[in-house]
């Protein structure tokens, strides 16, 4: 798919979560808003899955590690027809099958239930295993937060995924700059990124998380260094997209009110490409 | 109709008395894995940043942080979401804080099913299993502000590690505001004589309402109000067994390994009675808010009494 086919989409499943976060009263809307340009590229033009067949076992393989922002992950996949439209409108309302947190026994297109952090990363490690064992050609890609990176589990995989020589497996960083309660830099900084990245075996590439072509090269099949995973740092904003989200740490999980929601719609809406 | 109670989040009553607390001795110091908002540490924050201490998103070094403090003096308080809490770093609590024997209050933040619609990840409903299994870990689920305050003023003076699971789930005031609290100790919530009802952490009021339901249908239940899951009141338990002859307990947990399952070990070996354990059935929740899910779950006053009657009509 064309790039400014993608910046449309992405400019719908924005507007879809921020009336879904508003309408449910709850959500994690700053993470959600620096995600969807990742996702969209990876559900539009990436991703190698497939609605009719989401168990296909030749599908590339995605997991969110950043659960908590699994509303724009429904509406990426309502979007990719993986669940109808209509069902965003039962997020986290009772018995709905989209809560807090993807659940994968239910929603299909969910590899692995994630929400407590730091668990994507070796469970991917384990799909990406398992494909270079069968000698497969499927691709496995993560997504994690930068504030989740702090989780020493994330280490340990990052170790095996080197180990093991994972070359068809790629972890994107949301480099947001903030976490749950302050920045990341304040908390327990990360920095620097890269060459922690390429120290542990990895092959390395920095790119603006918002960019709809340079997500798209980064993740081409022709990046893939032989013989190392793939760690792709993308710098992204909290809250892109709303002004008076953009970089306040507030809105990791405050809900808009009437007006703020008003406010942001708009401000999407003009955005429209 | 009674009007109805003012509701209370119990982490506020906790952070009143950590920061008294700290304010009467430097050497207590909180520790907490990006979770300032949601254990309530604001204002410990703001009034002693040095002492509060935040390791990031990552619980494994949260407990093990903890009990290397406590060895080189401190007073920690380590809190966390219970789920992750207990659940990621299971181990340390194991061998860095109950085998070692660290004086560390592990402060387990919105447990039971208290993050409702976040899903089964962020429900702590297995905390109580997990580490009633272990030696030197006193597990403490306070059942409003009064108690939460008490046994948090308890724990700072306690010399050894110790559970406290604390919920952000609105509670009413059920113990006086002089209430003490001892470790072990169940208290009596209300008497009663034709079955005992057993409850701790968000339940205690749910049962007490229960109560009220059953006297109208003419039967006198019993409320126990049992923080501590271990050590346990043994001769509570075994004299509700012999006085009233029927035991229903009540927990924001699931059905396997809990309070229930803490009870019947002492029933079965002193004061086998009909009994019935309520709590989460074994399975992984279905979205809903907390209260919901625990009405869904049959820990409705109405769905407790109900399980009641049955109960008593089991009695020989
Ligand atoms: C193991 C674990 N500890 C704590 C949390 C609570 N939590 C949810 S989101 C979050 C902050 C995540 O920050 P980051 O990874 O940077 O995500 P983003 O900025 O993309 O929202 C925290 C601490 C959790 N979900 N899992
Ligand atoms: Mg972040």
């Amino acid at each position: 798919m064309e790039a400014h086919q993608l910046r449309a989409i992405a400019n719908r499943i924005r507007r879809r979560d921020l009336q879904a976060v508003f309408e449910a009263g709850a959500g994690h809307i700053g993470g959600e808003m620096s995600v969807i340009d990742l996702l969209t590229v990876l559900y539009f033009h990436v991703l190698n899955v497939d609605p009719n067949a989401p168990r296909d076992p030749q599908r590339d393989r995605f997991v969110l590690s950043k659960g908590h922002t699994a509303c724009a992950l429904y509406v990426t996949l309502a979007e990719a027809g993986f669940l109808p439209k209509a069902e965003i409108s039962t997020f986290l309302q009772p018995h709905s099958r989209l809560n807090g947190h993807p659940n994968c026994t239910k929603v299909p297109g969910v590899e692995t239930n994630t929400g407590p952090l730091g668990h994507g990363l070796p469970v991917a490690v384990g799909m990406a295993k398992a494909a270079q064992l069968d000698g497969a050609a499927w691709r496995t890609f993560v997504l994690t937060g930068d504030g989740e990176m702090q989780e020493g589990s994330n280490w340990e995989a990052a170790m095996a995924a080197a180990q093991f020589g994972l070359d068809n497996l790629t972890l994107i960083i949301d480099h947001n700059r903030f976490q749950q309660g302050a920045s990341v830099a304040g908390t327990n900084n990360l920095a620097p990124i890269p060459p922690r990245f390429e120290a542990f075996g990895w092959a390395v590439a920095e790119i603006d998380g918002h960019d709809i072509e340079a997500i798209i090269e980064a993740l081409a099949p022709a990046a893939r260094v032989p013989g190392k995973p793939k760690c792709i740092v993308a710098h992204t904003n909290k809250g892109q997209g709303i002004s008076f989200m953009r970089d306040r740490v507030e809105w990791h999980h405050k809900v808009p009110n009437r007006e703020q929601y008003e406010r942001a719609r708009q401000e999407l809406e003009e955005a429209m490409p | 109709m009674t009007a109805p109670r003012q509701l209370h989040d119990c982490r506020d009553a906790f952070t009143a008395v950590l920061e008294a607390l700290a304010a009467a001795n430097p050497d207590v110091v909180a520790v907490c894995n990006d979770s300032v908002g949601s254990s309530k540490l604001g204002g410990f924050r703001d009034q002693w940043p040095e002492r509060l201490i935040n390791v990031g998103i990552a619980e494994q070094n949260l407990v093990g942080v903890g009990a290397g403090l406590a060895n080189g003096g401190k007073l920690p308080f380590v809190c966390g979401a219970s789920c992750f809490l207990t659940g990621r770093a299971l181990e340390q609590i194991k061998a860095d804080i109950a085998y070692s024997n660290a004086n560390v209050k592990l402060c387990g933040m919105s447990s039971g099913m208290a993050y409702g619609e976040l899903g089964p990840t962020h429900h702590s409903i297995e905390d109580f299993a997990w580490l009633r299994a272990l030696p030197n870990l006193p597990v403490i689920a306070p059942c409003d502000r009064i108690e939460t305050a008490a046994a948090t003023r308890f724990a700072a003076s306690y010399d050894g590690p110790l559970f406290l699971r604390l919920s952000r789930v609105g509670v009413p005031d059920l113990l006086p505001a002089d209430h003490e609290f001892a470790l072990g100790k169940a208290n009596l919530l209300r008497v009663g004589d034709d079955l005992t009802i057993i409850a701790n952490g968000v339940l205690s009021h749910r049962a007490l309402a229960a109560a009220d339901l059953l006297a109208a249908q003419g039967l006198e239940a019993r409320v126990l109000n049992m923080a501590t899951v271990r050590p346990l009141d043994d001769e509570a338990i075994i004299r509700a067994a012999a006085e009233t002859g029927a035991l229903l307990t009540c927990e924001e947990h699931t059905v396997f390994g809990g309070l229930g399952s803490a009870v019947a070990e002492v029933v079965v070996r002193h004061r086998p009675v009909p009994m019935e354990i309520l709590g989460v059935p074994g399975i992984f929740a279905p979205t809903g808010s907390a209260n919901f899910l625990l009405d869904e779950f049959g820990l409705s006053p109405a769905g407790i009494a109900q399980s009641a009657g049955r109960l008593v009509a089991r009695k020989g």
